[in-house]
């Protein structure tokens, strides 16, 4: 198990290394560079002191050196400065980082929540109609877009009904701190959180379904079954036990479909979030925040696959023979 | 009785005929009604769509009105029209045709480069595969829609042609991973070993002999990718990060709606699309399901 971790770890140095090389890349690629953003603030300013400035900043050493010293930059938290917001990255993440978390952790609570029960009853009572219902709405949200579901969303139970507010993600008249202003951002939280959560089910509906019609039918459940114990006892002592770890671990490759669709819904429903900052921050050509938060995102996704790599490999050890 | 009879008669010429796989796909897909159903819309669709497409007259649909602002639908444009007056018809067939075609093209140039690359890791193996495979571990965990947005964002001359190379530098792995696993059994199989005796050269072998054997489960894959594909395409574009203006989008219909009043008064504009999107991505993906089922001996109608 040790070896299989420690393995795990050293595959993702190398995808660690290019994935920063990427970026690094990307960031060139983009017009402007630090630079740039600092002459917003004084736009006249003579040739002569536009090489120095470029020769004090590095921008004129080799691209190797920059690299490095970027890398350095990132592992001591320092993303640079936004052009457009004149402070820095890393200021103006801190704020937004803990809206989409908090959305995403909404998302996939809402998500699993719902999948979870309907995935035990279509497995439970197959080919009833229930099952067919539940199968029914997996095939049609898989097919779905997010972007057109949360459009509806928000165009039905926010404008035409009202239940909903329609963008934000609190109140401004609301006191910071009070038990309102924790009501008040939830309440705001719940209809993109429910549309990124009502189509993403999916896979987990599936998953479970197909698990719980393929063990049923085995001797330890038929075994269990003739000694008498009740249905009910049957499905969660003996059925589900299976199941619910590998459920639990797809949690960390959920990660890349979480943050693509935190684009979509934060900026359907104008939640104040890194995927709104992200579009505003590319259309802005405000690139040391683009730069930044595709680094954070890559990271974030690396993670996620490993840890969940690891849980399932402890839970199924078939996994690690490879 | 009548039909019964027919029926058996059938599966005994089929028996002995040994019938395509395609063949099977085909039979099991009209036994399938939602597939059938969804295979008949989409056709109409299609129909509709590239045959009204090339009588309509691009210049005078994205010609700007003045005098007809937000429209709402009459007699003159069926679904009203938009912020310049432009009707909204018009541009829902030119979306999806463009929207349909691009995502088609993206299907079938990720699965070429799939098809060959899953090929030769799957048949190969050893440090090609592995290769490969770390290649296809990495794209797969980058954030794929933010470095998608950067690529369209930093892309000089951008066009229809750099968004569908950047959308397929990206999806070619899912299938080339799907491919190589399969290839991956299939080598171990005595007609390969059997040709390898004869002296067969690899790329006959892998063309001529594996190839057939893999071609349902493709079939299936690019029938599901070609309802994503679509999906991703108009939700880049309703984000401002898809088809260049000049070839507007289903999607691009649909990102009007950003503005929250016509997304409240002026429905002709948004939804159409949006229903048409549904529906398409729909109907290819209940063909897709019945033709996965299809291809899964265990699961078939009979």
């Amino acid at each position: 198990m040790l070896k299989f971790i420690l393995r795990r770890i050293m595959m993702m140095i190398p995808q660690l290394l290019i994935l920063s090389i990427l970026v690094f890349a990307l960031a060139k690629a983009m017009p402007g560079d630090a630079l740039t953003g600092q002459l917003a603030q004084s736009p006249k300013m003579d040739a002569n002191t536009l090489m120095e400035m470029r020769e004090k900043l590095g921008l004129n050493d080799p691209v190797h050196i920059q690299y490095v010293r970027w890398v350095k930059n990132l592992l001591h938290g320092d993303l640079g400065l936004s052009y457009i917001h004149q402070q820095p990255v890393t200021d103006l993440l801190s704020g937004r980082l803990a809206n989409t978390l908090l959305l995403s952790a909404c998302v996939l609570l809402l998500t699993y929540l719902i999948a979870i029960p309907l995935g035990l009853v279509s497995g439970r009572w197959q080919d009833s109609w229930a099952d067919k219902l539940i199968v029914g709405y997996s095939y049609v949200s898989f097919a779905t877009p997010l972007f057109i579901f949360a459009l509806v969303m928000l165009f039905v139970f926010g404008f035409k009904l009202g239940w909903f507010p329609t963008g934000g993600s609190v109140d401004i008249q609301v006191e910071k701190g009070t038990l309102d202003y924790y009501i008040n951002k939830f309440y705001h939280l719940l209809l993109p959180a429910l549309s990124g959560a009502l189509i993403g089910t999916v896979g987990i509906i599936q998953y479970l379904r197909s698990e719980i019609i393929d063990t049923k039918v085995k001797d330890f459940v038929k075994t269990a079954r003739a000694k008498g114990i009740p249905e009910s006892k049957i499905y969660s002592h003996h059925i589900l036990r299976n199941s619910f770890l590998p459920i639990a671990a797809f949690l960390g490759y959920e990660i890349t479909g979480l943050i693509g669709g935190s684009i979509f819904l934060e900026s359907i429903y104008s939640y104040p979030g890194l995927g709104q900052l992200f579009l505003q921050s590319i259309m802005q050509r405000d690139y040391s925040v683009v730069t930044a938060l595709v680094m954070i995102s890559g990271l974030a996704t690396l993670i996620g696959t490993l840890l969940s790599d690891i849980i399932l490999s402890a839970v199924d050890p078939r996994i690690r023979i490879e | 009785m009548r039909a019964n009879l027919n029926d058996s008669q059938q599966i005994a010429k089929d028996v002995s005929q040994s019938p395509s796989s395609l063949f099977i796909l085909w039979r099991e897909m009209i036994k399938d009604k939602l597939a059938l159903i969804s295979l008949v819309v989409l056709s109409c669709i299609l129909l509709i769509v590239y045959g009204s497409a090339l009588f309509l007259d691009q210049d005078k649909i994205v010609k700007v009105d003045l005098l007809s602002i937000y429209a709402p639908p009459s007699a003159e444009h069926w679904l009203g029209t938009d912020y310049g007056g432009r009707d909204i018809l018009g541009q829902l067939i030119i979306g999806a045709r463009n929207s349909f075609t691009i995502g088609l093209l993206i299907t079938l140039l990720t699965g070429f480069i799939g098809l060959a690359i899953g090929l030769i890791a799957g048949y190969y193996g050893g440090i090609i595969d592995n290769v490969i495979m770390r290649i296809i571990d990495f794209i797969l965990v980058l954030p794929f829609l933010m470095l998608v947005i950067v690529f369209v964002a930093i892309v000089p001359k951008y066009n229809v042609f750099t968004f569908i190379l950047i959308m397929s530098a990206f999806l070619w792995t899912g299938k080339a991973r799907l491919i190589r696993a399969k290839t991956l059994a299939e080598r171990e199989l005595d007609y390969v070993s059997a040709s390898k005796t004869l002296g067969t050269p690899d790329w006959k072998i892998m063309i001529r002999e594996i190839l057939p054997n893999l071609s349902s489960i493709i079939i299936v894959n690019l029938t599901l990718n070609l309802a994503g594909n679509i999906g991703i395409e108009s939700g880049l574009s309703y984000l401002g990060f898809g088809l260049p203006e000049s070839t507007p989008s289903l999607g691009t219909l649909v990102s009007y709606a950003t503005n929250p009043d016509v997304l409240q008064n002026k429905w002709w504009v948004w939804l159409p699309a949006s229903l048409l999107i549904l529906v398409i991505m729909l109907c290819i993906n209940f063909i897709g399901q019945a033709l996965k089922r299809a291809a899964d001996a265990r699961q078939r109608l009979g």
